[in-house]
């Protein structure tokens, strides 16, 4: 067990300091969760509350992000809105890996109804533009938080699923899975502790690329009003109220979570390279 | 007084489907012989010849299509290999793969690997427990203990392979099924291993069915042999006389292509043209060898030979060869 | 049309791999000629350089090697210092190369008589349909029956064995004058192994090409070499005739190596194990890397240089104390 543990903490500290690109994403990414973690805290004003300074007024000493048109203080809502979003896209993620995945390599392992049955789930969903079906189902559904959480684990299930079971697929006939028939395994436990551990690598690296569409999509959604509804702080449906202003001048309510947005999906994206980059050496070496 | 057959094959066959035709591959095609307790058995054939398909069966991870298993008296082949699992005999046959780099999970420490069957066909779960007999396994094998909490990769091949080994004896089988388990290993290594297969043997009184491709290696190690070609067995017998007296025509050819490291020894390759028979659908009257022997005549056309008797343990299956007692044994 | 002097020569070559915890020193001093015509066997355990050798004088060493020292000369031309344009000139037509894997090693999606084909548009003039007539006449020449339904199959559609006459094929499509060929009987068994090399040898003999047998397998070069190259861990540890290095080496390592090999003179307690393994490249090494397993190793043994003593007719040993 702890043998496991030390290789992750070295594999870690190999992703991290390996490239200055994946370091900086690193910084950017410890920065984004400690303001996930401690924003109420640092927020300067209550992001909820309206007229705490003039209203749409511009980046200053006293608000530095500057006002939107109810006098909130964006800089607080910016950084109380990383909670948020930070929380929907590991919620959505978790999810779709935890059940794509299952399902995946059930499919890959046990073949027959199995697979057709998760293929064709898997092929339903991937018929559809992914963000309009998203759409489509919080139209139908309502808005809120779960909701939110669900739609977005729902669009993403058929990534993994499907990674899930071709590397499944490659692995069953593999030496040491006739080796642990011999040694009196069943089938399942083949599966969970002898097949499943090796495939992670490559989920590992799909989720980390994919947190980053998944915060995009709850943004996008919040962006056109099928999100979550005013006035909760959400980075998405900032840029929404801001789009309103751009043309008068008040670049900054639009802006600033915009920005925020850009360089969460960038550290995520980044983070999932420098992991990928970490498997393909090791692993085929 | 010779001793209780270990192991009992009788008219085994395994036949695949074709996709998308009603055609079937015949890899394993009637094949008997037994084996006995405390004897090492090799299976030589070229690849393709049924070896890895013919060893599946016997380690029931592929279930026959027809004919018996017999293990220690009992019928194992009518079990079906998913329910093989959960019987007393899973762990009296054990395997050792080729490849430690395809058959060690690299996700298993080398304590892992070996614990694996103990924990599932000895029920040891006790933490201390099982280290011990993993200490004791590791000991047999000559495996330092430090080198247990690394994974393959961290690990030379030899040492890999001896982890293969570890965890095939670990709750000492009486049958280990060996698949080319020198073939990926340096020669000097290989050298070690082949020791050490040798001493294990005499002490946990294992019986050996030892597959290889490589001739040299089996006369070091095996005391009978089987001859496979296309499928079937074509020649039986003690190992030191199959290699100086062959009698099928394949064995002859095969025997004139090892090395002999003597640059000085002018021997007449026996050269075989082209290649084996298709095994999709074969002829059952005719002998697989027809074609590419060299000495074949119009009768290996009309009849297939089957596996007779001649004296002794031989057994040839070839039209050529007229045995003093011409008994059918283990099959048609 | 044999020049003068031997037709490669490799001299001190060293090679080393920059990797994340220290420079790999894979090949340190390797040095062997392959004169016309002739039949060369290089033999060695894994790690002792052979293949990344193979490598170098084909001018294919992956990325993150370097050559730090040594020289390459081929009918004349430093291979090492030439440009990518000559050495792209060179390859196919007057040294070719073939690999362990066969059907690895081929193009999986593409049918193996186009394979064939290009290396002959490559290097000649030859129109497509005189290529193509080339290419099946070159397929009957490495003994596939058939060769009109073999050039349109996939890779895997053959056997091993197949693949690799393919591959042979496709190195001496130009006539080259040296072929190169990496462990040419890996996963072949006994038979199409003999088969195989029998070919090479035929192919070698009627067109006076070279060859460099390379293999771990003494015994499959003990019938076809004329004369060996034992490396071990980086280093030539002794070249010789065949004849002479089976009945007598001079180095401990390959008598260790022969002595280990199963041969049908000997018994399984006959067969000697060698200790240790090889050491550790990016280790501060001695001289002689096989100092450490040997059991005839002295103070003078940690003496640099590496030596080489001539203690025969064209047999070279790098010890201070031959047998």
């Amino acid at each position: 067990m702890s043998a496991a543990v030390l290789r992750l903490a070295r594999a870690g500290r190999y992703v991290v300091l390996g490239n200055p690109l994946t370091f900086g994403a690193f910084l950017m990414l410890a920065g984004l969760v400690t303001l996930a973690l401690f924003g109420h805290w640092i927020a300067p004003y209550d992001p909820l509350a309206t007229a705490v300074g003039p209203r749409l007024a511009p980046p200053s000493a006293t608000h530095w992000f500057g006002t939107d048109n109810l006098g909130r203080d964006i800089l607080s809502r910016v950084i109380v809105a990383t909670r948020l979003d930070l929380l929907i896209a590991i919620s959505a993620v978790t999810l779709s890996f935890a059940a794509g995945s299952a399902a995946g390599a059930s499919a890959g392992f046990y073949g027959g109804w199995t697979e057709r049955i998760v293929t064709r789930i898997v092929d339903t969903i991937m018929a559809f533009p992914l963000f309009v079906l998203a759409m489509g189902i919080m139209a139908a559904v309502g808005t809120s938080v779960v909701n939110i959480v669900l739609t977005v684990a729902l669009i993403n299930f058929p990534s993994y699923a499907r990674i899930a079971r071709a590397e499944v697929n490659v692995r069953r006939n593999a030496g040491y899975v006739e080796a642990a028939r011999l040694a009196g395994n069943t089938p399942g436990r083949i599966l969970a502790v002898h097949i499943y551990p090796n495939c992670l690598p490559t989920l590992i690296v799909q989720a980390s690329m994919n947190m980053g569409w998944a915060i995009l999509s709850a943004a996008g959604l919040s962006f056109i009003g099928l999100g979550v509804r005013p006035p909760t702080a959400e980075w998405g449906i900032m840029v929404s109220d801001g789009s309103a202003f751009m043309m008068s001048g008040e670049w900054w309510v639009s802006t600033f979570p915009g920005i925020a947005l850009m360089l969460a999906v960038l550290s995520f994206n980044l983070m999932g390279d420098g992991l990928r980059d970490l498997i393909d050496p090791r692993r085929r070496s | 007084m010779p001793a209780p057959s270990i192991l009992s094959v009788r008219d085994l066959s395994k036949r695949f489907p074709v996709r998308g035709t009603r055609s079937m591959v015949h890899a394993v095609d009637r094949v008997g012989f037994s084996l006995r307790a405390g004897e090492s058995v090799g299976l030589v054939g070229e690849s393709g010849c049924g070896k890895s398909t013919l060893v599946r069966l016997v380690t029931r991870l592929l279930d026959p299509t027809s004919g018996e298993i017999r293990f220690e008296g009992q019928e194992i082949g009518a079990i079906p290999s998913a329910h093989f699992a959960y019987r007393p005999e899973r762990a009296k046959i054990q395997m050792v793969f080729q490849d430690p780099t395809d058959s060690l999970n690299p996700r298993f420490t080398a304590f892992d690997t070996v614990a694996d069957p103990i924990r599932h066909l000895a029920g040891v779960s006790e933490r201390r427990l099982l280290q011990g007999r993993v200490a004791e396994v590791a000991d047999l094998v000559r495996l330092p203990g430090e080198l247990l909490g690394r994974y393959p990769h961290q690990l030379s091949g030899g040492q890999q392979q001896r982890v293969g080994i570890a965890r095939a004896i670990a709750v000492s089988p009486r049958l280990l099924i060996l698949d080319e388990p020198t073939s990926a290993l340096d020669v000097s290594v290989q050298a070690v291993i082949l020791h050490l297969l040798a001493e294990l043997r005499r002490r946990l009184g294992m019986s050996y069915l030892f597959v290889s491709h490589d001739l040299n290696v089996v006369r070091l190690i095996t005391e009978q042999v089987l001859v496979m070609y296309a499928g079937r067995i074509v020649e039986v017998g003690p190992t030191a006389e199959v290699f100086s007296r062959p009698n099928h025509p394949y064995t002859r050819a095969l025997l004139s292509a090892i090395p002999t490291f003597d640059p000085n020894a002018k021997r007449e390759r026996i050269r075989l043209p082209g290649e084996p028979q298709s095994p999709v659908d074969p002829s059952p009257t005719v002998c697989r060898f027809f074609g590419r022997c060299p000495d074949g005549f119009d009768r290996c056309a009309r009849e297939m030979p089957a596996l007779r008797h001649l004296g002794g343990d031989r057994h040839v299956a070839c039209h050529l060869i007229e045995g003093d007692r011409a008994e059918e044994v283990h099959g048609e | 049309m044999r020049g003068a002097g031997p037709l490669l020569s490799v001299e001190d070559l060293s090679l080393e791999f920059r990797a994340r915890d220290g420079t790999v020193r894979v090949l340190d001093g390797v040095g062997f000629t392959v004169g016309w015509g002739e039949t060369v066997g290089l033999v060695g355990e894994s790690g002792s350089g052979k293949s990344i050798t193979a490598l170098a004088i084909m001018g294919v060493l992956p990325p993150t090697a370097r050559v730090t020292a040594g020289r390459v000369i081929f009918k004349g031309t430093d291979l090492l210092a030439a440009d990518e344009r000559t050495l792209r000139r060179h390859r196919g037509s007057e040294i070719s190369m073939t690999f362990q894997q066969a059907r690895a090693a081929l193009n999986p999606i593409r049918p193996v008589g186009w394979q064939i084909e290009d290396v002959i548009r490559h290097h000649t003039d030859l129109q497509p349909a005189a290529a193509r007539s080339r290419t099946l006449d070159l397929l009957a020449g490495v003994q596939i029956p058939d060769p009109g339904r073999v050039y349109g199959a996939f890779p895997f559609e053959l056997s091993g064995g197949m693949c690799q006459r393919v591959m042979i094929a496709m190195a001496v499509a130009c006539s080259p004058s040296l072929l190169i060929a990496d462990e040419p009987a890996t996963g072949l068994d006994v038979c199409t192994q003999a088969a195989v090399l029998e070919l090479i040898g035929d192919l070698a003999r009627r067109s006076d090409m070279a060859t460099l047998l390379i293999s771990h397998d003494l015994g499959l070069l003990g019938e076809r070499a004329d004369r060996v190259v034992v490396m071990h861990a980086g280093h030539v540890v002794e070249t010789a005739p065949t004849a002479a290095l089976l009945a007598a080496p001079r180095h401990p390592y390959t008598a260790k190596l022969i002595a280990s090999s199963p041969r049908p003179s000997v018994g399984l307690s006959d067969l000697v194990t060698i200790p240790g393994t090889i050491p550790d490249f990016r280790a501060q090494l001695p001289p002689c890397r096989f100092r450490f397993r040997c059991d005839r190793a002295a103070p003078e043994c940690d003496q640099p240089p590496l030596p080489r003593v001539v203690v025969g007719p064209d047999h070279v040993v790098a010890c201070r104390r031959p047998l």
